[in-house]
């Protein structure tokens, strides 16, 4: 119910705030709010934008978007709140910061198991004990690096190296 | 004419690729010495060819030829002769144009530079260069060919993105592609060894001083565009994790692997195998990047040209070269034994970590880019991968980074003691320590849990390669006259060495930009009129008004502010929102007034109102300069590297004359 009447009241105000933008509104009782009001609007992403956040965003829907949250939030409204709101609206599209939950695991626990793989396949390649010559590189891997940087071996540029 | 001209030489430059790639290549393994000695004078000639079609497209920019389509597209008669040129590769055509010539070039360089090195093995690379430079002459002649006429001809063009008239964006794309493409040269060492059979410290040492350059090019260009996007799209930041930046740090990280990894294969003929895949890995992932920002597949700011049918190519070419140079490993490597045993406690474990940390790095990255792609393909909803998951996942990893990047150096090849380390690095441990109780103290600012950690990981970095370089000038002899000593070891074989101190400081001083600007950063968004100011963290900004001016394409709004610290001036700043004439979105040019300790931003946001007031936004931003200052010092490090005696590159004998063009490339 409550949310009929914010989602209704948006779109009045979206409709009013088109022109009456300003910066100026955005007051808070404490630093504390302000911060909290930044990184909110900084986690949100602007739907119309490429890839901006609302926090950054010039466009017409970000600036509304961020009187929205600014209203919200003034009117009492905690974080958890304006983002279920907003979530309600627009998807999960709109959270920069995407939620844990089943449908997600993917995302946030994804990675480490391609690491775990990944580091798994690493360490088993460079690990190998074959049976290589211990420790040090071949002599004769030795003897072919000393031929490559020994200038006067390669008979086609013998010339006298400068002295550095 | 000239445009014909262009086109023409793309062409045959096709066709030299083609002959490239098969006669050096064939000639290696016929042992037709006739064969492979084609290969250096068909590099040169690739070079010549390519440079002139480039010669060609910025004769038709800066003429303002506009009966060629793409000229039309980006470029007009009133822009700038230094963004006319830089408009070459504003576009889609023109990169590529761009990123070919850079190939080649690299091509000609390896030519010209690798005098010493076996004539099988120059054939194969030159060769594994003409397949990659077949593809993309292949892409640009049938999907993007920049020399199309367009008729009847237009009497003005339309302009080149605003946002990419700006020095830093004019020269960061050469830097990056510089970057890109400098790792198909140690894709096509790894390819061209991967064929021979013969992957050893010989061919570690080849191809070491052309990937450290390659990506000391690709830090330089991923540090040009951040500092772009923080002046110049005015929102005050330095990294968003957008599509197209990861695209471009993905081969970084794995090209970061991978030079320390060539490490290990030249100093103990160790992690062969894993080395040439890193390699293999590296230039995939730039194509990847490639593909990624030119198909559009991914929403970001920066996809400026998109076409589906380009995409599809793109996709095609990477699983060919991927798919290909991956069927060799999987057939070649196992035959290449992993020689060198080392101790849980050695040099060799560190660089393991390195390793293992910088793939999981690059995993994030891929994951976190592709994966609203993925969810979107199966249906599970349309989601946001945005910067709070990155910093969460990377916050995770990058701690043991700083921890190993202290004591890996430190470290012996093969074994070391515990007690020997204790003993040599136990006061960088002891006021690292310090600096992490200091500042976690109240009496330092709260800037929460990362100010103490970053601070004292940075300092247990730089502190830590302060007792190497003490310990090796001492093994010198050199501790009474420390700056002789120093002076000596440079010119000596000490250059490497002290490439890497400098890289690895590089990268403390950018934790500590890092840490603070994130912590102690500063914004608001204030509405003022003239005569108004705001204070924020001690600097008074008082607001003069904003006038129009006239540029040279674009009409400005400028404000005008004087930035006060108690009763002294110290900024006069002009921040600018400029509508230019060819159309478009209105651009923000951020004033700043740059330090080496803060940094004092102001943006113009919308006029509000009738008495002139602005909507601003006013940023006090600590040590953010460090953040560039730290990659600057990663690429000087590589260079530093790369110029050490032993690698021997650019040799007195060196006397080709597309060396020097080569070079006046680079």
């Amino acid at each position: 119910m409550i949310k009929t009447i914010l989602a209704a009241a948006l779109i009045i105000f979206a409709a009013a705030a088109a022109q009456a933008y300003t910066l100026e509104e955005f007051q808070f009782d404490s630093p504390a709010q302000e911060t909290e009001f930044r990184d909110l609007i900084g986690k949100l992403r602007c739907l119309v934008c490429q890839n901006e956040s609302l926090a950054g965003s010039q466009a017409e829907l970000a600036q509304d978007l961020r009187n929205e949250v600014y209203r919200m939030m003034r009117a009492g409204q905690s974080k958890d709140e304006i983002l279920d709101f907003l979530v309600d609206r627009y998807g999960d599209f709109v959270l920069y910061d995407p939620p844990l939950k089943p449908s997600t695991y993917l995302l946030w626990f994804g990675p480490f198991i391609i690491i775990g793989i990944a580091a798994f396949f690493m360490l088993r390649s460079v690990l190998s004990r074959k049976p290589a010559p211990e420790g040090d590189i071949s002599p004769e891997e030795r003897a072919r690096l000393q031929a490559l940087l020994d200038d006067s071996a390669a008979p086609d540029t013998a010339e006298p190296r400068q002295p550095t | 004419m000239i445009p014909e001209l262009g086109h023409f030489a793309l062409i045959l430059a096709l066709l030299l690729a083609l002959v490239q790639s098969a006669f050096p290549l064939a000639g290696s393994l016929s042992g037709n010495r006739a064969w492979m000695t084609m290969a250096r004078p068909l590099a040169y000639g690739q070079l010549t060819l390519l440079t002139i079609a480039f010669a060609a497209l910025v004769q038709a920019f800066l003429t303002s030829d506009f009966s060629v389509l793409y000229v039309a597209q980006h470029s007009n008669t009133l822009l700038p002769d230094i963004y006319k040129v830089s408009a070459v590769w504003g576009g889609h055509e023109g990169s590529l144009l761009l990123w070919v010539l850079f190939m080649a070039a690299w091509g000609a360089a390896v030519a010209a530079f690798s005098q010493n090195l076996p004539l099988a093995m120059i054939a194969r690379v030159i060769s594994v260069q003409g397949m990659i430079t077949i593809g993309f002459l292949l892409f640009m002649l049938l999907t993007s060919n920049p020399f199309e006429r367009l008729f009847p001809v237009p009497p003005e063009g339309q302009d080149l993105n605003p946002l990419l008239q700006d020095f830093g964006l004019a020269i960061h794309p050469p830097m990056l592609y510089m970057g890109y493409v400098g790792f198909s040269v140690a894709f096509s060492f790894a390819v061209a060894a991967l064929i021979g059979g013969r992957l050893d410290a010989a061919w570690a040492r080849w191809s070491r001083p052309w990937t450290t350059v390659a990506w000391a090019f690709l830090t330089i260009g991923i540090m040009l565009g951040s500092w772009w996007a923080y002046y110049e799209l005015g929102w005050g930041g330095w990294w968003f994790w957008d599509p197209v930046e990861n695209a471009s740090l993905m081969p970084w990280l794995v090209g970061t692997a991978l030079i320390h990894s060539l490490a290990v294969t030249e100093k103990r003929a160790a992690f062969k195998s894993w080395t040439v895949l890193l390699a293999i890995c590296a230039f995939s992932l730039s194509l990847l990047g490639t593909f990624l920002v030119r198909s559009g597949v991914l929403t970001s700011v920066h996809a400026f040209a998109t076409d589906p049918a380009r995409g599809l190519f793109i996709l095609i070419f990477l699983c060919i070269v991927v798919g290909g140079s991956l069927a060799l490993y999987a057939w070649r490597a196992p035959e290449v034994s992993d020689g060198g045993r080392f101790d849980l406690l050695s040099r060799e474990s560190a660089l393991l970590g390195n390793n293992l940390l910088f793939v999981a790095f690059t995993v994030l990255v891929l994951f976190g880019t592709l994966a609203p792609l993925v969810y979107e393909a199966f249906n599970w909803g349309k989601i946001s991968v945005g910067f709070p998951w990155f910093n969460k996942m990377f916050l995770a990893l990058a701690p043991f980074l700083a921890v190993v990047l202290g004591l890996g150096p430190a470290l012996r090849w093969k074994h070391d003691e515990p007690l020997r380390v204790l003993r040599s690095l136990w006061w960088a441990l002891g006021l690292s320590i310090a600096v992490l109780a200091l500042a976690a103290t109240p009496m330092f600012d709260d800037g929460g849990l990362w100010v103490p950690v970053g601070l004292a990981l940075a300092a247990w970095v730089t502190l830590s390669h302060i007792a190497i370089v003490r310990e090796r000038l001492k093994h010198k002899g050199g501790l009474t006259n420390v700056r002789q000593a120093l002076m000596a070891d440079l010119r000596g074989s000490g250059r490497s060495f002290y490439g890497m101190v400098t890289a690895h400081v590089g990268v403390a001083v950018f934790v500590v930009g890092v840490t603070m600007v994130s912590s102690y950063n500063m914004e608001v968004d204030v509405r003022m009129g003239p005569g108004d100011s705001h204070e924020i963290a001690g600097y008074r900004f008082e607001f003069m008004g904003a006038d129009q001016v006239p540029g040279p394409n674009y009409i400005a709004q400028r404000g005008e502010f004087h930035v006060y610290r108690g009763k002294r001036e110290v900024a006069h700043l002009f921040p600018e929102k400029r509508a230019y004439l060819g159309g478009g979105m209105p651009m923000t040019e951020a004033a700043i007034d740059a330090g080496f300790f803060r940094d004092i931003y102001v943006s113009l946001g919308e006029p509000v109102g009738t008495d002139g007031d602005w909507a601003l936004r006013l940023y006090y931003k600590p040590f953010v300069r460090w953040i560039w200052l730290g990659a600057i010092l990663m690429a000087l490090g590589g260079s530093l590297a790369v110029s050490d005696p032993r690698y021997r590159l650019a040799r007195a004998g060196a006397r080709k004359p597309a060396a020097d063009s080569a070079a006046a490339a680079a």
